[in-house]
């Protein structure tokens, strides 16, 4: 069953954007919301990714995924500097926090036509968080905008 | 005479249960004058604290020379507190006032004329907007000004400049209240009234060391204790104050940890069924989200986590849950502590949950800090929009800019205005370039101390200050400008629950000091802001101009000022909002039907995430379709980031003492209460004191990732692992800056906000703790307080705390009780003692 690519794809987003929240943090903590917060996240997601595991290990692990990835989410491989850096490191962020959205949403999908009620609890706890880390993703990089595109040196 | 530096909270005048509190007049003159040589009394009120004291000053010769409460006023009932009495008049007449404009040159501070001091601020203001444009600008006041002084500065920034970064102190003291109400309710307003301690059959102080922080309200709650059918106590405090000495109930919980203890508190009450389904059903959204959030928050649960017995979790709880008329009130212990305003919504769901709202006995007080700060949260000055206004709601600005007839893209209003620690941070990173500091002292009152003193110092950041002394911060300014204060300028103010009163003008301020309000007309005026029609934009002469242009601004918010004239609030009692055709006296208490401004065309604001702090938005909430129903708002409990470790093993929070305000700029002013908690000091409990070797008044240094201050020990009935610092010592009476021995509480704290209030979190640090050297006495720390000496530390010799001959008031006890509404309508000829 494909799902299980799916199953796989969204473990992986969901450590790299943990993993991604995390280099956030250290590399902006001079801004002490994005640092506390981002690391509050990143745990949000390494749970969400411990709580597909027993999901994953019933479907089977298919990391032979044959769909080939045409888009790169790789996470961060270094954060940027100053106030432009830390809008696009947010939207980096953003962009990564999309895609294990738009998984966990497809994932439901699956879980629905299969019944799979332990997957659609799983869905339920997790997909929520995802939203609402895009949420204050998008509040903060609204707020940071203006200045650090306006009138940051 | 009593002593009231020895007694806090004056002779007890006990009332029974839905009594009228008795009228006790509290009276203090200088020990040079006598009753019959005042000149006049002249209408006030108290702005040491939030609860808003009516007063009338009194003159002779042109000074202040004493003071005496207004006996028919509703919030007071005649008394004053310590600083009421002494620091008010006393910590105006300071001999180093500051009376001529400040300018730097060459590194130094030097006298100038009032045109070179704003012409110097003009010039750069000017310079900055043609290159860099109106986010170059910040400005930063205080919970001190006058609504008046609010409202100008919130018009020319927001209207004139057109910048969104504008907040003040209240950020540090009352951001909290303002979230909680608005996620809960959908806009601010405060449900309750103090007058819902004469009805009540349970209080519950959250975090709210009342006995120090409102003594005059204390009074209130001691004067039912002392009664015939006293209230039961709920203490949520880690120390032991004097509200914990009379509480049925004390959790002295960890700091950092209230979510926990209140999503127990909600989860027992849901569980034991004491919630009024019926209520609930019509009134709220959100018990599902609720009931879940709390569901992993047993009584033993938080009772490991907040370090407290579980059994005495279930006793609050039974409490709050059989109690037909419950007070809650909440503070600093809750709103500068972790997950702020999710812990503050739990004290509105709990009332939400019962039904316990608009009815006498049952109130919620999320209080201030600060005496005015209601206005700049009103008036918008701070991060808010002038009449509770919905920065998200693009009806709410169309509705500013036409009264102020103004482009509406000029209001800023493409996010959320900007927070005080945002504000600093811009101007650390050199994107604010200009910052107007009003009535504050953010080098001594914000975290990080080491780090503020940087931002202020730094050579691009023009830098004007105006105060009423030259203030740790005024000495890193580029401008200085002297401001007349209290008792030297008319205007009016709101206090915690509402109440709108008047303070007139008594004397001339000293020099050429002006009013706030003066030098923002007069910058508004040289900098030529006009309307769209090409008016000036602040047309205003006076005080009275401005608080009309108010009430227009107000009309049809839940802060209507619309039926309040100057005339209305001289000679009787302060009148609280809303104040319109539909509530001609005001209105004790709000929500009384139930009924909450949570209409998405109306409310303040949309709702947040209270975890991440993540808005809402339009959309998301419309579609709960609210329809005047308020919103129970949850939230997990998360540890807080800082927690102690082997190299900082100990929690660290600050807060205040009773005889101090602020930073001392006036009360270190007033030789008693000075006398009463001189110095600096750290509290730790014998068994940690035992433990380091550490014996009262020994110095000891508390150090921090952030810095360091070096004070006596108190060794008091603080919780174990946790030590206090009082916040008011910084250094203008030692050189201005720290020396060998820092005493700033703030050298320690965590730059860290709440997600939601932005509240900063100076309740929980990690800290070590060592001594340095032997007592040479016991430490300065009042006896009389929360900072009393332990009970188990034996017998000692501290001298009580007590001020002596200067430190003697009247109190006049009898005469009819003010009460809502006849309180107000008696108008003009009542109320004067
Ligand atoms: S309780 Fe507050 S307002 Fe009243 S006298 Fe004391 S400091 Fe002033």
């Amino acid at each position: 069953m494909n799902l299980k690519i799916y199953l796989g794809m969204l473990r992986k987003a969901e450590q790299t954007l943990a993993e991604s929240f995390r280099q956030v943090a250290a590399g902006h903590a001079a801004e002490p919301d994005v640092h506390f917060l981002c690391h509050t996240l990143a745990t949000q997601c390494e749970e969400h990714s411990r709580l597909l595991l027993p999901v994953v290990q019933r479907y089977g692990e298919d990391p032979s995924d044959n769909e080939p990835e045409r888009i790169h989410a790789e996470g961060l491989s270094a954060t940027r500097q100053g106030p432009v850096g830390l809008l696009r490191d947010l939207q980096d962020l953003y962009l990564l926090a999309s895609l294990v959205d738009v998984t966990w949403a497809m994932v439901k999908q699956a879980g629905s036509a299969l019944r799979d009620r332990e997957l659609l609890d799983v869905v339920s706890r997790c997909d929520g968080e995802t939203a609402v880390q895009l949420r204050w993703l998008q509040t903060r990089m609204k707020q940071a905008a203006p200045q650090a595109l306006v009138v940051a040196r | 005479m009593v002593d009231r530096i020895a007694e806090i909270w004056g002779t007890r005048t006990p009332y029974p249960k839905d009594g009228l509190w008795p009228v006790r007049v509290d009276q203090a003159l200088d020990a040079t004058v006598t009753e019959g040589d005042v000149d006049r009394w002249v209408q006030s009120a108290c702005v040491l604290c939030s609860n808003g004291c009516a007063c009338d000053i009194a003159v002779k010769d042109g000074a202040m020379v004493g003071i005496r409460g207004r006996a028919g006023d509703l919030v007071n009932h005649g008394r004053l507190g310590p600083k009421g009495l002494f620091a008010s008049w006393q910590g105006m007449s300071g001999k180093d006032r500051l009376t001529r404009p400040l300018i730097r040159e060459n590194g130094r501070l030097i006298e100038c004329d009032w045109d070179t001091a704003m012409d110097r601020i003009t010039q750069r203001s000017r310079q900055l907007l043609e290159e860099r444009g109106p986010l170059s600008h910040g400005f930063y006041t205080s919970g001190q000004l006058f609504l008046e002084e609010y409202y100008a500065l919130a018009v020319l920034g927001k209207g004139g400049i057109g910048t969104p970064h504008m907040d003040g102190n209240t950020r540090l003291c009352t951001a909290t209240a303002a979230a909680a109400l608005k996620e809960s309710f959908g806009a601010d307003g405060q449900p309750g009234t103090y007058a819902d301690i004469d009805s009540c059959d349970a209080i519950f102080l959250y975090g709210h060391n009342m006995a120090e922080t409102q003594t005059v309200l204390w009074s209130r709650v001691l004067d039912r204790i002392a009664g015939p059918d006293r209230p039961r106590l709920v203490c949520v405090d880690p120390r032991d104050t004097e509200v914990a000495k009379y509480a049925d109930v004390h959790l002295a919980v960890r700091p950092g940890t209230n979510l926990a203890l209140m999503n127990a508190l909600v989860r027992e009450v849901l569980a034991n069924g004491w919630a009024d389904r019926e209520y609930v059903r019509a009134h709220t959204l959100g018990l599902d989200e609720l009931r879940a959030a709390v569901e992993p928050w047993t009584a033993e649960a938080a009772a490991a986590v907040c370090d407290v017995d579980a059994a005495g979790i279930r006793e609050a709880a039974r409490i709050f849950g059989t109690s037909s008329r419950v007070l809650s009130t909440v503070l600093q212990g809750f709103y500068q502590s972790a997950q702020a305003t999710a812990a503050s919504c739990q004290v509105n769901n709990l009332h939400l949950l019962r039904g316990l709202l608009g009815r006498p006995g049952c109130g919620i007080l999320q209080m201030n800090g600060q005496p005015t700060a209601q206005n700049n949260r009103e008036c918008g000055a701070d991060g808010d929009l002038p009449g509770f206004r919905n920065w998200e709601n693009p009806n709410h600005i169309a509705e500013l800019a036409a009264l102020w007839d103004v482009d509406p893209l000029t209001i800023p209003h493409w996010a959320p205005p900007t927070h005080a620690m945002q504000i600093f941070r811009y101007a650390e990173q050199g994107s604010i370039e200009f910052l107007w500091i009003s009535a504050t002292n953010p080098a001594v009152s914000m975290p990080e101390l080491p780090r503020i003193r940087n931002i202020l110092a730094k050579p691009g950041l023009f830098l004007v200050v105006q105060d009423l002394y030259l203030t740790e911060t005024a000495q890193l300014a580029d401008v200085v400008l002297p401001a007349a204060g209290w008792g030297e300028k008319t205007g009016t103010f709101t206090n915690a629950n509402r109440t709108v009163h008047l303070s007139d003008k008594a004397v001339e301020p000293p020099g050429e000091a002006r009013s706030d309000l003066d030098i923002f007309l007069d910058y508004a005026r040289r900098m030529g802001f006009t309307t769209l029609r090409g008016e000036p934009l602040l047309p205003w002469a006076g005080p009275e101009e401005a608080f009309e242009a108010w009430k227009e601004c107000s009309r049809g918010r839940p802060c209507d000022y619309t039926g309040i004239t100057y005339d209305r609030l001289r000679g009787g009692s302060g009148i609280p909002w809303p104040c319109n055709t539909a509530n001609p006296e005001g209105r004790e208490r709000l929500y009384e039907d139930g009924i909450f401004p949570t209409d998405p065309d109306y409310c303040e604001s949309y709702g947040h995430d209270l975890l991440t702090g993540a808005t809402a938005g339009p959309e998301a909430f419309r579609a709960q379709a609210p329809g005047g129903r308020a919103i129970l708002k949850a939230a997990d409990y998360r540890p807080p980031h800082e927690e102690p470790d082997g190299r900082y093993p100990f929690r660290y929070t600050t807060g205040r003492t009773a005889y101090h305000f602020h930073t001392r700029t006036k009360t270190g002013r007033s030789r008693v209460l000075t006398s009463a908690a001189p110095t600096a000091w750290v509290e730790i409990s014998p068994d940690d004191a035992g433990r380091l070797g550490i014996r009262e008044g020994d110095l000891v240094k508390v150090t921090s990732r952030r810095g360091r201050i070096e004070v006596p020990a108190r060794v008091s009935d603080i919780r174990n692992g946790t030590v206090f610092a009082p916040f008011h010592y910084g250094y203008w009476d030692q050189d201005g800056a720290p020396a060998e021995h820092p005493t700033a509480a703030n050298e320690l704290t965590i730059t860290e906000w709440d997600p939601v209030s932005k509240q900063p979190v100076f309740k929980n640090a990690a800290v070590s703790v060592e001594k340095i050297s032997d007592a040479t006495g016991p430490a300065p720390a009042p006896t009389t307080t929360a900072s009393r000496p332990a009970a188990a530390a034996g017998p000692r010799s501290i001298r009580p705390t007590a001020g002596g001959k200067d430190a003697e008031a009247t109190e006049r006890v009898g005469g009819s009780p003010p009460r809502f509404p006849d309180a107000v309508r008696r108008g003009p000829q009542g109320g004067t003692p």
